[in-house]
C-alpha cells in the first residue's frame, strides 16, 4: 500500500489515493500517454514551445514561423509587386528582342540586373523589422511610473510626461507612450497602424506595407533608387523602340506594347521625386517624420534648434545612415516563450479524471 | 560587506527577488547605445561602486564598438549593397558578433561578480537595449528586513 508519487510533480500528496485508484481503470499516467484524447493539447504544448511572435502585441502579421513579418494592412504591396513584375515581362517580352537586334544585347541584362535589384529590395523593406522596439515588461513600467510620480511636485496638476535630455548641446524632449509603456528613445515614434514604436519612424509606408525605420531605412533607400533607374530605363528603351520602328500600327499589340510606357511615364516623375526628397533626407541626417514636422528647422518655435544627430558633413551622414552596421531586431520573434506556462495548462487536466475516478468510486 | 555567498544556480532557482532595478539609457551622445553609470541608490549597499562602474562602463565600449561607423562598416555595407544585400542573410555581422561577445561578458560577471552579492544582471538585447535590469534578491544574511517592504511592492507590480 505504498503511495507511488505521482511522477509528474503537479498536485503532491493530495492525490496519492486517488492515483492507485484510476490506474486499474487504464486511463495511464499523464506523462506516458501519448495521445490522450483530452490532454492533446498539453502534451503537445510540453513538446512545443511556443514562439515569442504567437503572443506579439503589436498589429503585424507573421509568416515562416515568425521569419516574415508585415504590417497587419499590407493591402498595397501586392500591387506594387504586380504592377512591377507585370511591367517588367512586357519590356521583355516586347521590347527586349527589337532592341537587342537594333542597338545593342546589353539592354535585357541591364534590364534584368535592375529588376531583381528592385524586387530584392522591395521583399528586404517588406519583410524585415522596422526596428520595432518591444514594450516595456511589467516591472520596468512600475519602476517608470515610481520615477514619474517622485519627481511629480504636490499640486494637484497630474505629473508632465515627457522627459527632457541634452543631446550634442541640443535639448530634446522624450515622450511618454502609454500604449508601449516607456518613455521613448530619441528619434522613435509610434506608428498607429502598426500599434509599436519604432526606432529611428521615417514613415509608414502602404506601398511597401512595412514602417520604414533605422533597419530597413536602407533597403526601402536602394528600392525606390533602384525603381527610379528601372523606370528611367524601360522609359527610355519603350520610346526608343516605338521611334525605331518603321510601321505605326494601331490596334490591341500595339497598345499592350505602349503600356510600359504609359505606366512609367506617370510613375517616373513621382518616383524620382521622392528618391530626390530621400537623398537629401540622408544627406543631411533627418527622418520624414522630422522633416514633415519640423522639429529641427525652427518651425515648432523655438529658436536655434539644430539637427543634433547630423555629422555637418553630406559624406559622413551618408555613411552614418546608409553603411551603418545593421542593427540586430529587439523583438526576438523566433525565440521560444518561457516554459513557465505548460504547468499550470498540465494542472486541470491531471485533476479531471481524479473527479471522474472519484465519482465512480462512490458509486462501486 | 558580510552577505551570504549566493550562487548563479541558486540565485535562478531558488533565491526570491526582492526588486529590480533599471539603469537607463544615456542620450548625451545621440541614439548610440550607451547606459548611464551613474550608481542606483537601491544596490547602495549591495556592491561597490567601482565594479558597478567598470562592468557598464565595459558595456557601453562593447556597444560603441559594435556601432562603430569606421572603414570596417563602410566595407561591409558597400559589399552588402553590390549583393543586393543577400549577404545578409548568410553572413553574421558584426554586431551580432559584438553581442556574443556581449553576453559571454554578462554571464562571467554575473557568475564572478554579482551572484556571489545576490545580484543578477539581464542582458539589456533582452529588454530592447533600452536598459540593463538588475534583479536584487532577498540577502539570507541581516539585510534581509530593509528589502522587505519593496518585495511587497514587486510583488504587487505582477
Amino acid at each position: 500500500m505504498s503511495a507511488r508519487r505521482d511522477p509528474a510533480g503537479g498536485g503532491g500528496t493530495m492525490k496519492n489515493c486517488e492515483y492507485r485508484q484510476i490506474e486499474p481503470q487504464g486511463l495511464g499516467t499523464p506523462n506516458a500517454a501519448p495521445p490522450p484524447p483530452a490532454g492533446a493539447n498539453d502534451a503537445d504544448t510540453r513538446a512545443k514551445r511556443r514562439r515569442k511572435w504567437e503572443v506579439f502585441p503589436g498589429k503585424n502579421r507573421f509568416y515562416c514561423d515568425g521569419r516574415i513579418m508585415v504590417a497587419r494592412q499590407s493591402g498595397v504591396l501586392p500591387l506594387t509587386l504586380g504592377l512591377i513584375v507585370l511591367t517588367s515581362c512586357l519590356f521583355f517580352v516586347f521590347d527586349c528582342p527589337f532592341l537587342v537586334e537594333h542597338v545593342t544585347s546589353c539592354i535585357p541584362a541591364i534590364g534584368g540586373a535592375l529588376f531583381a535589384f528592385v524586387i530584392i529590395s522591395l521583399l528586404q523593406t517588406s519583410f524585415r523589422d522596422p526596428g520595432i522596439l518591444p514594450r516595456a515588461t511589467a516591472d520596468e513600467a512600475a519602476y517608470t511610473e515610481k520615477q514619474i510620480d517622485d519627481s511629480a511636485s504636490s499640486s494637484y496638476r497630474p505629473p508632465p510626461r515627457t522627459l527632457e535630455v541634452i543631446i550634442n548641446q541640443q535639448v530634446v524632449k522624450l515622450k511618454y507612450c502609454f500604449t508601449c509603456k516607456m518613455f521613448r528613445p530619441p528619434r522613435t515614434s509610434h506608428c498607429s497602424l502598426c500599434d509599436n514604436c519604432v526606432e529611428r519612424f521615417d514613415h509608414h509606408c502602404p506601398w511597401v506595407g512595412n514602417c520604414v525605420g533605422k533597419r530597413n531605412y536602407r533597403f526601402f533607400y536602394a528600392f525606390i533608387v533602384s525603381l527610379s533607374f528601372l523606370t528611367a530605363f524601360i522609359f527610355g528603351c519603350v520610346t526608343t523602340h516605338l521611334t525605331l520602328r518603321s510601321q505605326g500600327g494601331k490596334g490591341l499589340i500595339t497598345a499592350v506594347q505602349e503600356s510600359p510606357l504609359i505606366v512609367c511615364f506617370f510613375s517616373v516623375w513621382s518616383i524620382l521625386g521622392l528618391s530626390g526628397f530621400h537623398t537629401y533626407l540622408v544627406a543631411s541626417n533627418l527622418t520624414t517624420n522630422e522633416d514633415i514636422k519640423g522639429s529641427w528647422s525652427g518651425n515648432s518655435g523655438v529658436q536655434n534648434t539644430v539637427n543634433p544627430y547630423s555629422y555637418n558633413n553630406i559624406f559622413a551622414n551618408c555613411c552614418a545612415v546608409l553603411c551603418a552596421p545593421l542593427p540586430p531586431s529587439l523583438i526576438d520573434r523566433r525565440g521560444f516563450l518561457p516554459t513557465q506556462e505548460s504547468p499550470p495548462a498540465a494542472q486541470p487536466q491531471v485533476e479531471l479524471p481524479v473527479f471522474v475516478g472519484k465519482s465512480d468510486l462512490t458509486v462501486v | 560587506m558580510a552577505t551570504e555567498f549566493h550562487n548563479l544556480q541558486e540565485l535562478r532557482h531558488s533565491a526570491s527577488l526582492a526588486t529590480k532595478v533599471f539603469i537607463q539609457r544615456d542620450y548625451t551622445e545621440g541614439t548610440v547605445c550607451k547606459f548611464q553609470t551613474k550608481f542606483p541608490a537601491e544596490l547602495d549597499s549591495r556592491i561597490e561602486r567601482s565594479l558597478f562602474e567598470d562592468t557598464v562602463k565595459t558595456l557601453n565600449n562593447y556597444y560603441a564598438e559594435a556601432e562603430k561607423i569606421g572603414g570596417q562598416s563602410y566595407l561591409e555595407g558597400c559589399l552588402a549593397c553590390a549583393t543586393a544585400y543577400v549577404i545578409f542573410l548568410c553572413m553574421e555581422t558584426r554586431y551580432e558578433k559584438v553581442l556574443k561577445k556581449i553576453s559571454k561578458y554578462i554571464q562571467e560577471q554575473n557568475e564572478k561578480i554579482y551572484a556571489p552579492r545576490g545580484l543578477l544582471i539581464t542582458d539589456p538585447i533582452e529588454r530592447g537595449m533600452r536598459v540593463i535590469e538588475i534583479s536584487v534578491f532577498e540577502d539570507r544574511g541581516s539585510s534581509g528586513s530593509s528589502s522587505g517592504s519593496s518585495s511587497t511592492s514587486s510583488s504587487s507590480g505582477r
